[in-house]
C-alpha cells in the first residue's frame, strides 16, 4: 500500500546539484532551530507527540475522497499541523511526514529530500503561519476567524509551496518557466481547495470535540515575529514573482543566467577537474582507460556474487 | 502492516546497513552529477544497480514495478522536448500539424528520466533490503540528530497502527455510500474526509499522552531513546571504498567523455 | 510500603476523580482494586508513581512523591498499562525492555542481562528482535509486563491486565502473575482473576473507596458488589 500522492515530491533527477545544495543547507539549519525551539517548549513531551503526530498525518494523507472520475483530493497537511501545535513543531511534524516518505516509499528522492522538506515543511508551514496569524488579527470573531484563517492558510499553503516547487525546476534547467509555472499554480490552485475542505473538515471536527486541543498552536502564536516576517516574504516574492517570471520568455533561467549562478556552479563543477586531476593525458584515452576498469571491476563482483549465492543456496 | 522490507538472504541484504546507506548516497550523487547525454556512463551506472538487484535476489519485476512511482514527474521535464534550442526534428502529424522537437530538448529529457530512475531504483534496492529500524540506527550512527531519530523511530512504529485506524474509518464510511463515490457534493465528501482526519488527529494527541505515560513511568526523562547497532569491520571499510571508488570512477568516465 | 494520605484529584476540566481516598498497602501483599468503568482506579494507580499529582500525600518506602524523588519512586514501582500498544513504544521487544534499565543509568552488558532475565522470566526468551506490532495480544501482554520486570520494581501496577485477552492467554498472565515475588495491585473488574490472584480487595466506586477487606469477604458477598455496580 503505498500513500498518497502529491505532485509535489520531487523525485532525484529533477534538481540540480546546486538547487539540492542550497535547499538541504537552509533546511537543516531550519529544522535545527526548530528543535530547539520545541523541546524548549514542550519539554520531555516533544518526541512521542511528534512522532505520533506525525504518523496520523501520514495516515491522514492516505484518505481521500473522490473528485471527478479516476482523481481524487487528498492532504498535505502543514496547515493542519500548524494550526493544532504552532509553526515550531509543526515543522517538525511535516519533516518526519516527508522524510519517511522519502526514505521508505520512494515518494520524493533522497538528494532532493532537502528540497522536499524545504517546500513541504518549511515554506508549508511558515506560510500557513503567516497567513494564519494575519486572518486572525483582521477577524475578531474567534470561531469565524479559526475556519476562515484555516480555509485561506491551508490552499496558500498549497499554492505556495507549488510555486516554490516549480522555480526549483526552473533554476535546475529541468522546466521552462512559460510552462512549468503556469502548470504548477493551476493544477495546485484545485489540489488546494481539496486542502482547505478537508483542514476545514478536520478542524471543525477537533473544535466540537476537543477546543481545548486547539489552544497548544495559539500559545505560541504570540511570539514568531520571524516566522510571521520569514512566511510573508515567501508568500509575496512566490505570488508576484512568479507571474512575472512566467511572463518573460526565458524565465528565472535568465534572471539566474545574468547573475551568472547557474553557469558558474554547473560549469565549474565539470570543466575544472579534467584539466586539474590529470594532466598530460588526453580526455579520451583516460574515459577509455576508466570505462575498461569499472566494465572489469562489475562483471568481476557480479560473477564472483553470484557463483558464491549459488553455491550457498546448494549446500 | 506497510513494510517495504522483503526479506532474502543475500549479501545485500547482509550488508552493514551503514555500507549500503553511504553507497546509495553516493550513487545517486554521482549518477545526478553526470552531464546530460553521457549514455555509456548511464549504461554503466545501470550496470551496477543491476548488479546489486541480482546479488540481492530480489524480484526484479516488483522492484520494477515500485520504481514507476515517480513516473508522473516526468510530466515536469515534457516541456523541454519543445522549448530548448535549435536543431530540431519535425514530426507532421498531417499536412498542416507538424511538431517540432529540439533534439537537445530530446536528450536532456531523456537524460533526466533515466538518471532520475537510475536512482529510484538504488534508493527502492536499500529501502527493500534493510529493515527501516536498521536504517534509522545507521543514520543515527551517521550523524542524524537524535531527537529526530527517537521521532522517526515512534512515528514508524505507530504508522501502521494509525493507518489500520485510518483504514476502518475510511471503511465505516464506504460501507455507508453503498459503493457510490459521488454522492452529494464534493465539498461534503471533502468534509466528511476532513472529520476522519481529524478524528485520527485526536486520538494520536491522545495517545501521545498515553505513551508518554508510558514512558514516564519507566523513567523517562526527555533525552532522546537509545539505539544500537552493528559495528563497522574492516571489511566493511574495504566495501564501502570500493563502492564509492567506483561510483566516482563512472562519474569521472562521464564527465571526460562528455 | 505504599501510603496514601487525604489524597484528592482533579482532571483539568474540573472532575473530580480521586475524592480523600487514605490507603496502606505493605511490602508483597497481592492487591486487587475493584470498580466499575470510571470508578477512579486508572486515575488512582498513576498517582503511585508520580505519573499524576495533585493534592495529598502518596509515599513509597518512605519516600515522598515528589519531582525531586521521581527517578527513585519510578524505579520502585513499575506500572503496566492497560493498552500494550502505548506500552510497546519501541520498534523491537528487546529495546522496551531495555527502555526503563537504561534510564535508570544501568551500564550496556547489565542492561542486556536484564533484558534477558525479564523475557524469559515472561516466557519470551529469545524475543528480542520482534517487532511489537507483529505479537499477538498475550504475547504483547507479556512483553510489557517484562518492560517493567526489567527495572526490578518492589510493587507491580497493572491495569485492567486481562481485559481484551483470550482464555487461553488470560490464564497463561494469570499463571505468570502467580510467579512473581513482587508485591501486586492490580485494577480489574475480572473478580475470578482477582479471586484467584489476591487476597485483599479495596473497592473504589466514585473516587471514593467503598470497602477494602480480604478478597474472599468482599467478592463474596453480593450486595456489596451489587451497590457497587459489579454485578
Ligand atoms: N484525561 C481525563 N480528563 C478528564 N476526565 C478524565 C480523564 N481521564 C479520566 N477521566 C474521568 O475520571 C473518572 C475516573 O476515570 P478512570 O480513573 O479512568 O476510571 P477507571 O479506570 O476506574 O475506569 C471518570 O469519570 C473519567 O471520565
Ligand atoms: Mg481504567
Amino acid at each position: 500500500m503505498l500513500p498518497g500522492k502529491l505532485f509535489m515530491h520531487i523525485p532525484d533527477g529533477f534538481l540540480s546539484i546546486p538547487v539540492s545544495i542550497v535547499l538541504w543547507v537552509v533546511s537543516i539549519v531550519v529544522i535545527g532551530i526548530a528543535l530547539r525551539k520545541t523541546s524548549k517548549q514542550l519539554g520531555e513531551k516533544e518526541i512521542p507527540l511528534m512522532g505520533i503526530l506525525a504518523a496520523a498525518i501520514f495516515a491522514g494523507q492516505m484518505l481521500n475522497f473522490s473528485v471527478t472520475g479516476g482523481t481524487s483530493g487528498h492532504l498535505l497537511g502543514a496547515a493542519l499541523v500548524t494550526i493544532l501545535l504552532g509553526p515550531w513543531a509543526a515543522i517538525l511534524v511535516m519533516t518526519s511526514v516527508v522524510s519517511i516518505q522519502a526514505l521508505v516509499f520512494q515518494d520524493g528522492g533522497l538528494i532532493s529530500l532537502g528540497s522536499n522538506l524545504f517546500n513541504m515543511a518549511i515554506v508549508g508551514v511558515f506560510v500557513s503561519y503567516a497567513i494564519l496569524t494575519v486572518v486572525n488579527k483582521i477577524i475578531k470573531s474567534e470561531k469565524t476567524a479559526l475556519f476562515s484563517s484555516s480555509v485561506i492558510a491551508s490552499w496558500f499553503s498549497i499554492f505556495i509551496v507549488s510555486l516554490g516547487c516549480a522555480v526549483e525546476l526552473v533554476l535546475s534547467g529541468t522546466s521552462p518557466a512559460n510552462i512549468a509555472i503556469p502548470a504548477m499554480a493551476s493544477i495546485h490552485a484545485l489540489i488546494g481547495v481539496g486542502e482547505a475542505l478537508i483542514t476545514l473538515g478536520a478542524i471543525s471536527f477537533v473544535y466540537t470535540a476537543r477546543k481545548d486541543l486547539l489552544k497548544i498552536g495559539s500559545a505560541s502564536k504570540s511570539t514568531n515575529k520571524g516566522i510571521l516576517i520569514g512566511g510573508s516574504v515567501i508568500t509575496i516574492i512566490l505570488a508576484i514573482l512568479s507571474p512575472m517570471a512566467s511572463s518573460h520568455p526565458d524565465g528565472l533561467e535568465w534572471v539566474a543566467e545574468k547573475q551568472g549562478f547557474l553557469s558558474v556552479a554547473q560549469d565549474s563543477i565539470y570543466n575544472l577537474i579534467p584539466d586539474y586531476v590529470m594532466p598530460g593525458l588526453t580526455n579520451e584515452a583516460v574515459a577509455t582507460i576508466i570505462a575498461g576498469i569499472i566494465g572489469a571491476a562489475v562483471v568481476f563482483v557480479l560473477i564472483i556474487g553470484v557463483a558464491q549465492t549459488r553455491k550457498k543456496t546448494s549446500s | 502492516m506497510i513494510e517495504i522490507y522483503q526479506h532474502q538472504k543475500s549479501y545485500i541484504h547482509l550488508l552493514n546497513t551503514r555500507v549500503k546507506t553511504l553507497f546509495t548516497l553516493v550513487f545517486i550523487l554521482c549518477v545526478s552529477l553526470s552531464p546530460t547525454g553521457t549514455w555509456p556512463a548511464y549504461l554503466l551506472f545501470l550496470t551496477v544497480i543491476l548488479a546489486g538487484i541480482i546479488l540481492s535476489r530480489l524480484s526484479f519485476k516488483l522492484l520494477l514495478i515500485r520504481s514507476l512511482i515517480s513516473l508522473p514527474f516526468v510530466l515536469a521535464a515534457f516541456p523541454i522536448l519543445f522549448t530548448a534550442p535549435e536543431p530540431h526534428w519535425q514530426l507532421s502529424i498531417n499536412e498542416k500539424i507538424k511538431i517540432l522537437i529540439s533534439q537537445p530538448g530530446f536528450e536532456r529529457f531523456i537524460s533526466i528520466a533515466i538518471k532520475s530512475w537510475m536512482s529510484l531504483l538504488a534508493a527502492i534496492l536499500l529501502s527493500s533490503s534493510t529493515h527501516f529500524e536498521e536504517l534509522l540506527s545507521a543514520l543515527r550512527k551517521l550523524g542524524l540528530p537524535k531527537p529526530i531519530v527517537s521521532i522517526l523511530s515512534l512515528m514508524w512504529r505507530y504508522l501502521s497502527l494509525m493507518i489500520d485506524e485510518g483504514r476502518s474509518l475510511a471503511r465505516a464510511r464506504d460501507s455507508r455510500s453503498a459503493g457510490k463515490s459521488n454522492v452529494r457534493t464534493i465539498g461534503w465528501r471533502a468534509g466528511v474526509t476532513g472529520k476522519m482526519v481529524g478524528n485520527l488527529l485526536l486520538r494520536s494527541l491522545e495517545r501521545s499522552e498515553r505513551v508518554y505515560a508510558a514512558m514516564a513511568a519507566r523513567g523517562y526523562t526527555g533525552d532522546p531513546l537509545y539505539r544500537t547497532s552493528k559495528s563497522f569491520t574492516k571489511g566493511d571499510y574495504w566495501i564501502l571504498t570500493c563502492g564509492v571508488m567506483l561510483c566516482l570512477l563512472i562519474l569521472a568516465f562521464a564527465i571526460l567523455s562528455q | 510500603m505504599i501510603e496514601i494520605v487525604n489524597l484528592v484529584f482533579h482532571y483539568p476540566d474540573g472532575r473530580a476523580a480521586l475524592d480523600k481516598i487514605n490507603l496502606v498497602i505493605h511490602p508483597g501483599e497481592k492487591v486487587a482494586l475493584v470498580g466499575a468503568n470510571g470508578a477512579g482506579k486508572s486515575t488512582l494507580l498513576l498517582h503511585l508513581n508520580g505519573i499524576l499529582q495533585d493534592e495529598g500525600l502518596v509515599k513509597i518506602n518512605g519516600f515522598e512523591v515528589n519531582k525531586q524523588n521521581l527517578p527513585k519512586i519510578r524505579s520502585l514501582v513499575g506500572m503496566v498499562f492497560q493498552n500494550p500498544d502505548d506500552q510497546l513504544f519501541s520498534l523491537t521487544v528487546g529495546e522496551d525492555v531495555a527502555f526503563g534499565p537504561i534510564y535508570q543509568g544501568f551500564e550496556s552488558h547489565i542492561v542486556d542481562d536484564k533484558v534477558k532475565n525479564a523475557l524469559s522470566d515472561v516466557q519470551l526468551s529469545g524475543f528480542e528482535d520482534r517487532h511489537p506490532f507483529h505479537l499477538s495480544g498475550g504475547e504483547k501482554k507479556r512483553a510489557s509486563v517484562a518492560t517493567v520486570l526489567s527495572m526490578s520494581p518492589e510493587y507491580l501496577v497493572l491495569d485492567e491486565p486481562t481485559a481484551g485477552l483470550d482464555p487461553k492467554s488470560r490464564k497463561e498472565l494469570m499463571a505468570l502473575l502467580k510467579t512473581l515475588p513482587q508485591s501486586l495491585i492490580i485494577a480489574t473488574h475480572d473478580l475470578k482473576m482477582a479471586l484467584d490472584l489476591t487476597d485483599r480487595v479495596i473497592l473504589i466506586n466514585h473516587g471514593k473507596i467503598a470497602a477494602d477487606g480480604k478478597t474472599k469477604d468482599i467478592l463474596l458477598n453480593e450486595e456489596i458488589l451489587h451497590e457497587n455496580d459489579l454485578l
